[in-house]
């Protein structure tokens, strides 16, 4: 790959819409590609690795992800996101309802 | 024999009218007046719903169901029988005979007796069963935690197992109009009518799992029709009049996602997949007690305007298990506000944070959590918010300051401290109208597995 190359940052919320809820102390984000094209992009890029980074601070517990192929879309779980989750949290997203848009605000490489 | 036009395919339509107690008022109505249905489906159980009427029952052993759902079926219960629809709901709560016995009531305040069969479902209910359970080796541990229950036993305040559609399906067949249950699946309560409908087998894994995903699908109401929809959310027409989703099924098990002609929303296949993916945990495995659908196998079309069509779905044989939801008693808490304004709004309310939990410091008090969040600033997205915007130009921020112990002592005296601040604490601060917080009583959730055999879930009919 040369270095001046075509490449470049996007947010996700440019490649991606989202919805998200909880089970628990675990808020669930499913991240949907925008074009079936995007896909793979997704797939490649936004690892439950980088996910807990973006994370870093918000989440106690571990991310897992599986992925959909058919509705081009990944199911993130975010461990511990929750305070308790439930009634027992004090957060106003106590039910993770929007975790899907923090996770769009997530900045990835994609060709121009 | 009956005759039927020709090659004409069966066509089953399930009409989603709440999707949690609370919803929509006007969504049942609409459903059932908007166009041909055959089954109206309501939920109305959370969680913590249970937990909450099971409270209610205590004190009045004729209460603890869905209020709402009695009024609901006062204004609809004439069309629904003279149109000949049929109702799954588990408004029944933690009594659902009285529930059904309050239908019963309205039916024949409208004139309607004698034209209506109520099945009552029960069986899910295992609070006076408990400690049977516990002393033969059921320990019903925490499937987050692995605590046995025996640790919070004496705090438990319901305990109910999650049945499936079968005794909805055994209602229907013995020809009730109106299936009231207790803690049924929200997607139960559309697989069974599509089971009675079509006749499909209990270990017809595929069309089971079909059938769970059309629960899924409409289960949360206009969540799938154009609400809390992200995608082209600024383009979704008229969401004053939005139609709440019908699933029109099939005997193959696929199905289309639609809703009455000339109401607002959308349904495409980004409004169906958005729901798809909500309160999802392994794709590969949607566990209900009615079997395992596989959401990785869900083929979504757009099929017309505000029609999507669902095929290919795969299904695996139930597990030997029940999900069971224990409610117990935790302790309590208590969220206070306060709102800063421009200049340096998020510093002001900062500081009034740091000077407060000084404050509770200072006190003794013991918490277990004490939880700040600037609400403009911080609140949904955290640290992430504030990366990329100008801090000092935030027009205003609400302090939103909670606390959790399992005494109440530090949590009322805490509520105490929020009004001071007013007057001792930063400058530029007001939104007190609402007065002190009250400490409020945490009842939380255990989720736990039984052994299915456990459970024999009961169907009664009931003669208006």
């Amino acid at each position: 790959m040369k270095k001046r190359s075509r490449t470049g940052t996007a947010r996700l919320i440019q490649l991606a819409h989202a919805r998200s809820g909880d089970k628990g102390d675990t808020a669930n984000v499913g991240l949907i590609a925008l074009k079936p094209a995007y896909y793979p992009v997704l797939v490649k890029q936004v690892t439950a690795a980088r996910v807990a980074r973006h994370f870093k601070g918000m989440i106690t517990g571990p991310v897992e992800r599986f992925e959909l192929p058919n509705l081009h879309a990944l199911n993130f779980l975010l461990h511990g996101a929750l305070d308790g989750g439930g009634t027992i949290s004090l957060k106003t997203d106590a039910q993770g309802k929007v975790f899907s848009t923090a996770l769009l605000r997530m900045e990835i490489e994609v060709d121009k | 024999m009956t005759t039927r036009p020709a090659r004409k395919e069966r066509l089953v339509r399930v009409a989603g009218g709440q999707g949690f107690w609370g919803d929509w008022l006007e969504a049942p109505y609409r459903q059932v007046t908007g166009g041909p249905i055959d089954y109206l489906m309501m939920d109305y159980l959370a969680e913590v719903t249970m937990s909450i009427l099971q409270k209610q029952k205590s004190r009045d052993p004729a209460r603890g169901y869905a209020t709402d759902f009695i009024a609901q079926m006062e204004r609809i219960l004439p069309i629904v029988v003279e149109r000949g629809i049929r109702v799954t709901a588990n408004a029944g709560g933690v009594n659902p005979r009285a529930c059904a016995q309050a239908v019963a009531e309205v039916a024949r305040r409208l004139k309607l007796a004698g034209k209506l069969t109520i099945g009552v479902v029960t069986g899910d209910d295992l609070l006076g069963r408990l400690d049977g359970l516990l002393a033969r080796g059921h320990d019903l541990k925490n499937l987050d935690t692995g605590r046995p229950l025996y640790d919070i036993r004496d705090r438990v305040l319901s305990a109910n197992a999650y049945l499936g559609a079968a005794p909805v399906v055994d209602a229907l067949q013995r020809g009730a109009h109106i299936v009231i249950t207790g803690r049924v699946t929200d997607t139960g309560l559309t697989l069974g009518p599509l089971m009675h409908a079509f006749g499909w087998a209990r270990n017809a894994w595929d069309r089971i799992a079909a059938g769970t995903v059309a629960g899924h699908i409409i289960e949360c109401g206009a969540q799938c029709s154009g609400g809390n929809c992200l995608r082209d959310w600024e383009t979704i027409p008229d969401m004053a009049d939005v139609g709440y989703p019908i699933v029109e099924a099939r005997a193959d098990g696929t199905f289309d996602i639609v809703k009455h002609p000339a109401t607002g929303g959308r349904i495409d296949v980004a409004s169906v997949t958005e729901q798809l993916v909500y309160e999802m945990g392994d794709p590969h495995a949607y566990i209900t007690p009615d079997g395992v659908a596989d959401f990785t196998t869900i083929q979504l079309k757009q099929a017309g305007k505000d029609r999507v069509r669902v095929s290919g779905i795969k299904g695996k044989p139930a597990t030997d298990k029940l999900k069971v939801s224990v409610a117990y008693f935790y302790g309590y808490k208590a969220v206070g506000t306060l709102v800063y304004a421009w200049p340096d709004a998020l510093a002001k309310a900062k500081a009034a944070d740091r000077i407060l939990r000084q404050r509770l410091a200072g006190l003794g008090l013991q918490f277990e959590a004490i939880h700040t969040e600037f609400v403009g600033a911080n609140a949904t997205h955290g640290a992430l918010a504030l990366a990329d915007i100008d801090v000092g130009a935030i027009p205003e921020v609400q302090l939103r300051i909670g606390v959790r112990a399992r005494d109440e002592k530090p949590v009322d005296r805490f509520t105490h401290e929020i009004a001071p601040l007013i007057l001792n604490g930063p400058p530029s601060v007001t939104g007190f109208a609402g007065g002190r917080p009250k400490p409020e009583e945490i009842v939380a959730y255990w989720p736990a597995l039984i052994d299915k055999k456990m459970v024999q879930p009961a169907v009664e009919l009931i003669t208006a």
